[in-house]
């Protein structure tokens, strides 16, 4: 399934927050939507799911969504978003009860999403009981639980430690090289977009526009070992985003 | 002592020029932990105190009764059978106009969370309603719903019915609007985020405002007793006070007390069950 972003803008209210971004997210690619703080990024991800409408243009789906899909658009949240009041599994089951999944076939998603993501011996853990990485990895797992078509990840890494950020951005590469999902990859950390973005996306501040688009032709499994040509786009990236990320920092923000 | 023995020591005097002391200590404190045994404590020395006070003649029988001469009072309460009569009618009074106050204060306090309108048409009512002292209507209720139960229990439906309102919609409020968006994102419907994600969320809000409403309960149980009741805590207190048996009042208060202290751990007891989830 694709994602068809048409000319899509957005205004909260007085505020300008997006101007005419056009772009695809095409089937089994990871596109890395980058841009100063306040740009627009959450919310462009925010149109994209569905949460909130856009003012002008249109976001489009096209393709069907893979077979047995509960939720083709998922999103990953920087905050985690588990239930505290909910065991690891049971959060996992929160999302499939509304589709009438329970007992047996509920505990078989459960247990696959929990392998695939090496949860299986947290399962009766509490959410408080956890490390940041460690609910992030249960987000995933309930996200993949859900057979998602795209996901969308709003800063996934952006609440937790350099350390448990560069673990996690592994798992993020070890499982799309299995499963080759789709992603909308929304980050202010160049690292992760260079590491994880088949294309990066680069906004401009506020009102976010799309300023460039680059490709990133190494495969996603290599990146780790080819430091020095991934460095290269890195500070591509970065002498792009510069100005801008200090104009943005500069200006006084009364938009939520 | 020779160097070699104590090497550290030693370096640290030669890196410091033989003037080394311990960093003063600043932190600590601000970090109440629980002491069980405590409480207890506190509550039998001030009653052998107060006993001792009686027994010397310290404390003058009129002003206050021994200690035992009040539990003399409570055992006669309880031979006479009489006690069961009283805290029997206070109970039902208690347990019916605490429940149903506290069922359509969560059915209003819900309401109000949940929908704009009646958080609109409702909140001033409640806040205008809220700081009537209940006990200024009781003769209202009287006249509505008579002479028996219906007044008492009326009034402690009123009054655990505002704060339970106020509990449970500035609990839903306190949700956090992430879950919910959260719940969104997956398709669950309306009735589903309610149920999973709002009103656990609000819970612990809830409960909180439950303690609350158990003490202002127990408190407009006395004052509707006193007026116009046969059985009853409230109405054995007021016939003790009429007579000036000063130690079956102070029996009838400790009962209340009691009592309080049976609601907290009741309340105690729900929390622990159904926030086990927090710590």
């Amino acid at each position: 399934m694709r994602v068809i972003i048409d000319g899509v803008s957005h205004d909260y209210g007085e505020t300008q927050v997006l101007r005419d971004i056009r772009l695809t997210i095409d089937e089994g690619e990871i596109v890395a939507v980058i841009g100063p703080s306040g740009c627009g990024k959450s919310t462009l991800l925010r149109l994209v799911g569905g949460l909130e409408r856009p003012d002008r243009g249109q976001i489009l789906l096209s393709g069907d969504p893979p077979p047995g899909s509960l939720n083709p658009l998922t999103y990953i949240f920087q905050d985690f978003a588990l239930l505290p009041w909910r065991t690891v599994e049971g959060n996992i089951r929160l999302v499939l009860e509304d589709h009438a999944i329970k007992g047996k076939a509920a505990r078989a998603i459960v247990d696959d999403v929990l392998a695939r993501t090496n949860l299986t011996e947290f399962r009766t853990a509490w959410p408080r009981q956890l490390s940041g990485g460690m609910k992030q990895r249960v987000a995933i797992a309930r996200a993949l639980s859900v057979r998602p078509a795209v996901m969308l990840m709003d800063e996934p890494l952006s609440a937790l430690d350099a350390q448990t950020r560069e673990l996690l951005m592994d798992d993020l590469v070890e499982l799309w090289t299995r499963e080759r999902f789709s992603a909308c990859y929304v980050t202010h950390n160049l690292a992760e977009a260079t590491r994880l973005g088949h294309r990066i996306v680069v906004l401009s501040r506020r009102p976010g526009r799309v300023r460039e688009v680059i490709d990133i032709a190494i495969p996603l499994a290599e990146r780790a070992t080819r430091a020095a040509e991934l460095d290269a786009v890195q500070r591509r990236v970065w002498t792009l985003l510069r100005d801008e990320a200090r104009e943005a920092d500069r200006e006084l923000t009364d938009a939520a | 002592m020779p160097p070699d023995t104590a090497p550290p020591a030693d370096g640290l005097r030669t890196a410091s020029g033989g003037d080394a002391r311990p960093v003063p200590f600043r932190g600590g404190g601000f970090r109440p932990r629980p002491i069980g045994i405590v409480g207890p404590i506190v509550f039998v020395a001030l009653i052998l105190l107060w006993q001792l006070g009686s027994v010397t003649g310290v404390i003058s029988d009129v002003a206050l009764p021994a200690p035992s001469q009040v539990f003399a009072a409570f055992a006669d309460l309880v031979q006479t059978g009489m006690l069961w009569k009283h805290l029997g009618a206070s109970l039902y009074r208690l347990a019916i106009g605490w429940t149903l106050g506290t069922a359509f204060g969560i059915a209003v306090g819900l309401s109000i969370g949940l929908f704009s309108l009646a958080r609109a048409g409702l909140i001033p009512l409640v806040s205008a309603l809220f700081p009537i002292p209940k006990i200024a209507l009781l003769p209202l209720f009287v006249v509505w719903f008579g002479t028996g139960e219906g007044s008492k229990v009326a009034t402690i439906l009123f009054g655990t019915f505002f704060p339970t309102v106020i509990a449970t919609y500035g609990g839903i409020d306190n949700v956090d609007r992430g879950l919910i968006r959260m719940g969104q994102s997956f398709g669950l419907s309306w009735l589903s985020i309610v149920r999973k994600i709002v009103i656990p969320g609000a819970l612990p809000a809830i409960l909180s405002g439950f303690r609350i409403s158990a003490s202002i309960a127990v408190v407009l149980l006395v004052a509707a007793e006193m007026i116009g009741a046969q059985y009853g805590i409230g109405a054995y207190i007021l016939t003790a006070g009429a007579l000036f048996a000063t130690d079956q009042l102070i029996a009838g208060v400790a009962i209340l007390s009691l009592l309080g202290l049976l609601i907290a751990w009741l309340i105690g007891r729900a929390e622990r069950r159904f926030l086990d989830w927090r710590t």
